[in-house]
């Protein structure tokens, strides 16, 4: 349980963070409603708002029919469960026996000196929580922190600073041309081998690939960058999130069929032939960054 | 029916029966602090320890939860249960040392002075006022909350709960709490009573000086004029 408060991502946390019955009922439609349901129900709500709502808890007691008392005893008893709204991010830092010999102590006070608050606290600007576990299960590399489920090794007090800003900035973004992960390919279309590359419209510093999409009721085209581990797009109109679209060649303007189901949330998955042998298939799903790459 | 020995005497009870309600049978006296009759057994305070087995086998149960069976061998006031029910007492009383019920036992059994570091706590966690709650008064209004070291009880989100009709069960049944009410007279209180206590069923606000549940409480509003 205590790891699990560490890598409790930020990304589910509904935005406005306002408890709506309907949302916690149909949660609760999902999960048995009996005593061994209880724990479930709670862990979807915290992944929902980052934390429990007294609202919310209120609800489900009265809709599986424990008692409040029980239900707030179980919310109490696990770490991982927070009754208090948690920051943006998440800091967890190890204070367990190994970290805490390699000086985690210290790092933890130097956490808590640049966010001016206490572990087990919530910067005023709702942007940090500061958090301590004892152990991830990590301990020859400590002193460890996570930040937003990155893993820190041996973190040193003078890098604390930069991790803080670098959290703030959010870890996924990339250093595009540093990281060795992300390199530029040029893909075209399997039907009729035609180049999807774009010289006129630059994404990410390089000439993107244009690519037409259609939905059931728009047309338009879709331009990817094309550095492979960049997720940048930009759309002629606007696609939903979570909407699927399909993938037609802006030169022989066949569609492109799919080949397999994306291993993430079940859509179709296209192939696209890879520059120098290979293939690369990306899921269909707007938001999905499910992408597989077959080089021969 | 179940046949077994309690210090040597044979008694046969009924399965179902725990050792505690057997060695009551037989006029054993055993000290308890966390068993009520009415309420379901709970096994937490320890105070009524036995030792069942023979030789190497011999352990020690808490009585007030531990079922008769067949051909058991009990002792209630073995020397190892005596040395084990002082301890208990002690780490009681090192605790919380103004619960008069507590003063008592410990007394009874020829203590005088505790070995650990003090502490005032104004609960045990003996889990009778949350039994009581539940089970005699349908209410469930408070709760354990918190775990380790933190756990403490009381109502959700420690605001006064919409299901507690102040009856006052969980202070009656209450080890620590029981002298509440005589802040009257705070000099002849052993242990200050309500001085030191918060009625985990109201909000504490309201009742600052006067930590009793009644509003306005008789004994409180005696002592201001
Ligand atoms: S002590 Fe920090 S990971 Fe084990
Ligand atoms: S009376 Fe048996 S454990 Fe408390």
């Amino acid at each position: 349980m205590e790891q699990n408060a560490a890598i409790s991502s930020k990304d589910n946390i509904c935005a406005e963070g306002k408890v709506e019955s309907k949302d916690i009922l149909r949660i609760l439609e999902s999960h048995n409603k009996d005593r061994g349901g209880l724990i479930s129900i709670l862990e979807e709500i915290q992944s929902e708002y980052g934390y429990l709502p007294e609202e919310a808890l209120r609800i489900v007691s009265e809709r599986t029919g424990r008692s409040l008392v029980d239900i707030y005893g179980v919310a109490t008893f696990y770490r991982f469960f927070s009754l208090q709204a948690k920051g943006k991010h998440l800091i967890c830092a190890c204070l367990g026996t190994a970290c805490h010999v390699r000086g985690a102590p210290r790092i933890v006070a130097e956490l808590e000196q640049q966010l001016t608050i206490k572990a087990g606290q919530t910067t005023p600007d709702k942007e940090f929580t500061l958090e301590t576990v004892n152990c991830l299960g990590a301990c020859a590399l400590g002193p460890v922190v996570v930040i937003d489920g990155h893993y820190f090794s041996k973190v040193r007090k003078s890098k604390v600073k930069q991790l803080l800003e670098q959290a703030g900035e959010g870890f996924d973004k990339f250093d595009i041309g540093k990281d060795e992960r992300i390199f530029p390919i040029e893909v075209s279309c399997p039907h009729c081998n035609h180049s999807f590359k774009d010289k006129t419209f630059a994404i990410d510093g390089y000439p993107c690939l244009k690519i037409n999409v259609a939905t059931d009721h728009q047309q338009g085209w879709i331009r990817l960058s094309c550095l492979y581990g960049s997720y940048s797009v930009s759309t002629e109109f606007e696609i939903p999130e979570g909407m699927v679209v399909n993938f037609i060649c802006p030169h022989c303007n066949s569609e492109i069929h799919s080949t397999s189901d994306c291993s993430q949330c079940g859509a179709p998955m296209i192939p696209m032939l890879v520059d120098g042998g290979g293939i690369v298939s990306i899921c269909t799903r707007r938001g999905c960054k499910n992408h597989m790459l077959d080089l021969v | 029916m179940i046949n077994l020995k309690i210090n040597g005497l044979n008694v046969s009870v009924e399965k179902g029966t725990t050792l505690l309600e057997a060695a009551k049978f037989l006029g054993f006296p055993i000290p308890t602090l966390c068993h009520m009759d009415g309420l379901s057994p709970y096994g937490a305070c320890r105070l009524c320890v036995v030792e069942i087995g023979e030789d190497s086998n011999a352990k020690l149960v808490s009585s007030c939860i531990y079922p008769a069976e067949e051909g058991l061998k009990v002792r209630t006031a073995s020397t190892r249960v005596l040395k084990a029910r002082k301890m208990i007492l002690e780490l009681l009383l090192a605790s919380c040392p103004q619960s008069k019920t507590i003063q008592d036992v410990a007394s009874a059994h020829g203590i005088r002075q505790q070995r650990f570091k003090q502490e005032y706590e104004d609960c045990i966690l003996c889990g009778l006022c949350v039994r009581m709650c539940e089970e005699q008064m349908m209410a469930k209004a408070i709760g354990f909350r918190g775990r380790g070291e933190n756990r403490s009880i009381g109502t959700p989100f420690d605001i006064k709960s919409d299901v507690c009709r102040l009856c006052g069960g969980c202070m009656y049944v209450c080890p620590a709490c029981q002298l509440r009410c005589t802040y009257n007279e705070p000099e002849k209180a052993i242990c200050g009573g309500c001085a030191n206590l918060a009625p985990p069923c109201v909000e504490k606000e309201e009742f600052d000086d006067m930590m009793c549940y009644m509003n306005p409480c008789v004994a409180c509003e005696i002592k201001k004029d």
